[in-house]
């Protein structure tokens, strides 16, 4: 009982700390003149809302090359993730250190110098301003993470049950589609997860291969910020933490950490 | 059909010594053959290996006369089912059983019609909609079994049936698999490392030791006809004596012996070892006639049976007796030794 009230309290403790923050740009986006001894605005408004959502502010468009980015990045993450994850957990091979160290080095690395150095390779190769440059840009920091998630949950993987399916008669691609993907499915989810959020949320790596051609939604968000419309900085930042909420309330179940991959462990 | 395997090597990657070398196995058609070995001494790697599901460095194997290594596991003919049920969690019992129909893109009234009857042979009806999480683990090994069975297999490999299984749960699995390989006839290879699970299920035995088959005929044969002292000693507990064979007689440190029947002529004549099974020495009184005397050095009670260590003219004997009868017995004590011919047996000498 005791324990149970703890987890409650817990629970409303991060809720809190993870909307607090939002409130005052909520309360922004509707506000009239909001100055500062003022406890709330003054008059209450749904401008900045009209325009944000209005053809001519061009932040619906940037919603969908946002969309568009994250999405591509997520599929081709998880395209190369689930090979990688799977030798990076299943195989020894020579080198694997190394190749560990690789796949984090745009982790540790500063975000800055990773754009630096890759804005002059994809500038040779004609890949600045264009959205699929700026895609290949984002599955660099996003693709160690989702590979290490998909390595944790190879680790757990029996590969005896692929094994088993085969035996039964199962070619290759029908053990993956119908052993092998069910069981890492919720690490899979939880991964492509991570690799959305850190697409959507890249702002140096967009802008400087982007290089201004390519309007996603924080840089739409940080110009708004930068020329002072708190009202219209508020209806936008709205808009942006959106997808990310809705994909984590849709696979919050999975993000336990428990039943990542079909395992000894994992059976109820 | 008969399983045919012939010279069949293979070395693990990264491994020096080879784990199977040159391995002859035969597996009669419409029988159960166990490969019988210690633990580590590569039986999963042949079960695997007929199985398609590794390569072989060399070697033939041959399913009815038809060499089955060209061949991807799907279209072997051959089921192999896992020590650990490994079913798969996300479907339930019955899309469990009909996993490798529908792989075999079965019409789906078929496949129902089929995973029903088979419920049913392997006592699981009424359990079709559970979860494999909501299953005993003998209804999960008998799920296992099902599974594998549904696709009516030319050759079924079982990696230790028995062995994850409490033991009251044994009894009833190796009848059910007694049952049903008798009904459907279909030739089984039982791999394991219990010797009591391998002679209460399998006709034949083949005793892998060392990557090789060490001996392969009947039980009873391989128990009572040992072809080696490797063999011998692998059923436990076994007395030795070394010595020699001449005229008919076994000389040895305990004295002359009747050389048993049936022995190959190689070990009629020369130096051997005498084989003793602990549990055929019959302990009577000393007065016993033809008896030999030993002294009682001390008795170990084993539960069904109990262990008296003797010491006979200086040779050190074990004998398995009943529990009551030891329980006679005091350290020190003189008693009669028997040894029926039916109990000895005569190896090459290992040295």
């Amino acid at each position: 009982m005791e324990g149970k009230a703890l987890r409650s309290l817990a629970g409303a403790t991060l809720a809190l700390w993870l909307i607090l923050p939002l409130v005052p740009l909520a309360i922004w986006s509707v506000a009239h003149g909001w100055r500062f001894p003022a406890l709330l605005p003054e008059e209450w408004s749904l401008k900045a809302w009209a325009y944000a959502l209005s053809p001519t502010s061009g932040v619906l468009q940037s919603l969908g090359v946002t969309t568009l980015i994250a999405a591509a990045t997520t599929v081709l993450s998880a395209l190369l993730a689930v090979p990688a994850g799977r030798a990076l957990a299943l195989y020894r091979f020579r080198g694997k250190g190394i190749v560990v160290l690789v796949l984090l080095a745009p982790a540790i690395l500063p975000g800055i110098t990773v754009a630096l150095g890759l804005h002059g390779i994809f500038l040779q190769l004609g890949l600045t301003g264009t959205i699929p440059g700026v895609i290949l840009a984002h599955l660099i920091p996003a693709l160690p993470y989702m590979t290490l998630v998909m390595a944790t949950v190879f680790a757990r993987f029996d590969t005896d049950a692929e094994d088993q399916a085969r035996s039964l008669g199962a070619r290759p691609w029908q053990v993956f589609v119908h052993v092998t993907l069910p069981a890492i499915r919720p690490g899979l989810l939880v991964g492509a997860l991570f690799a959305f959020l850190i697409s959507w949320s890249q702002y140096l790596l967009t802008l400087s291969i982007g290089g201004g051609k390519v309007q996603t939604l924080p840089l739409v968000l940080y110009s708004f910020a930068t020329s002072g419309r708190n009202d219209l900085t508020g209806a936008v930042a709205m808009i942006y933490i959106l997808p990310g909420l809705l994909a984590l309330a849709l696979i919050a179940r999975h993000l336990t950490g428990r039943n990542l991959a079909l395992g000894p462990e994992s059976v109820r | 059909m008969t399983l045919e395997v012939r010279g069949l090597t293979k070395t693990h990657p990264g491994d020096t010594l080879a784990t199977i070398r040159n391995l002859d196995l035969m597996v009669d058609s419409g029988r159960i053959t166990a490969l019988l070995g210690p633990s580590g001494a590569g039986k999963t790697t042949v079960m695997k290996l007929i199985a398609g599901l590794l390569t072989p460095d060399g070697g033939q194997i041959t399913l009815a006369g038809r060499s089955i290594l060209p061949l991807p596991p799907e279209q072997r003919g051959v089921v192999m089912v896992f020590q650990n049920p490994l079913l798969f969690p996300h479907l339930t019992v019955a899309e469990n059983v009909g996993f490798g129909l529908r792989m075999r893109g079965l019409p789906a009234k078929e496949i129902r019609t089929r995973v029903a009857e088979m419920l049913e042979r392997t006592q699981l009806t009424g359990l079709g909609s559970r979860r494999p999480a909501e299953l005993s683990g003998g209804q999960a090994q008998r799920v296992a079994l099902a599974r594998a069975l549904v696709l009516k297999p030319d050759l079924l490999l079982l990696d230790e049936p028995l062995s994850s299984l409490d033991p009251t749960l044994r009894d009833d699995m190796r009848a059910l698999i007694l049952t049903l390989q008798r009904e459907t006839a279909v030739t089984t290879l039982v791999v394991t490392h219990d010797q009591t699970e391998a002679v209460v299920l399998a006709d034949r035995i083949a005793l892998l030791l060392e990557g090789r088959v060490a001996q392969h005929g009947p039980p009873d044969q391989i128990y009572r006809q040992p072809a080696s002292l490797a063999v011998a000693r692998f059923f436990g507990g076994v007395n030795v004596l070394p010595g020699r064979a001449t005229a008919g007689v076994f000389q040895s440190a305990i004295g002359p012996m009747p050389l048993p029947a049936g022995l190959p002529s190689a070990l009629t004549d020369g130096p051997g070892v005498l084989t003793i099974r602990p549990e055929a020495i019959d302990l009577v009184t000393p007065a016993h006639p033809g008896a030999l005397t030993a002294r009682v050095l001390a008795c170990t009670f084993l539960g069904t049976q109990s262990r008296v260590a003797l010491d006979l003219g200086g040779t050190p004997l074990e004998a398995l007796v009943s529990p009551d009868f030891a329980q006679g017995l005091t350290k020190g004590q003189m008693v009669g030794v028997v040894l029926p011919p039916s109990a000895l047996w005569v190896v090459p000498d290992p040295a």
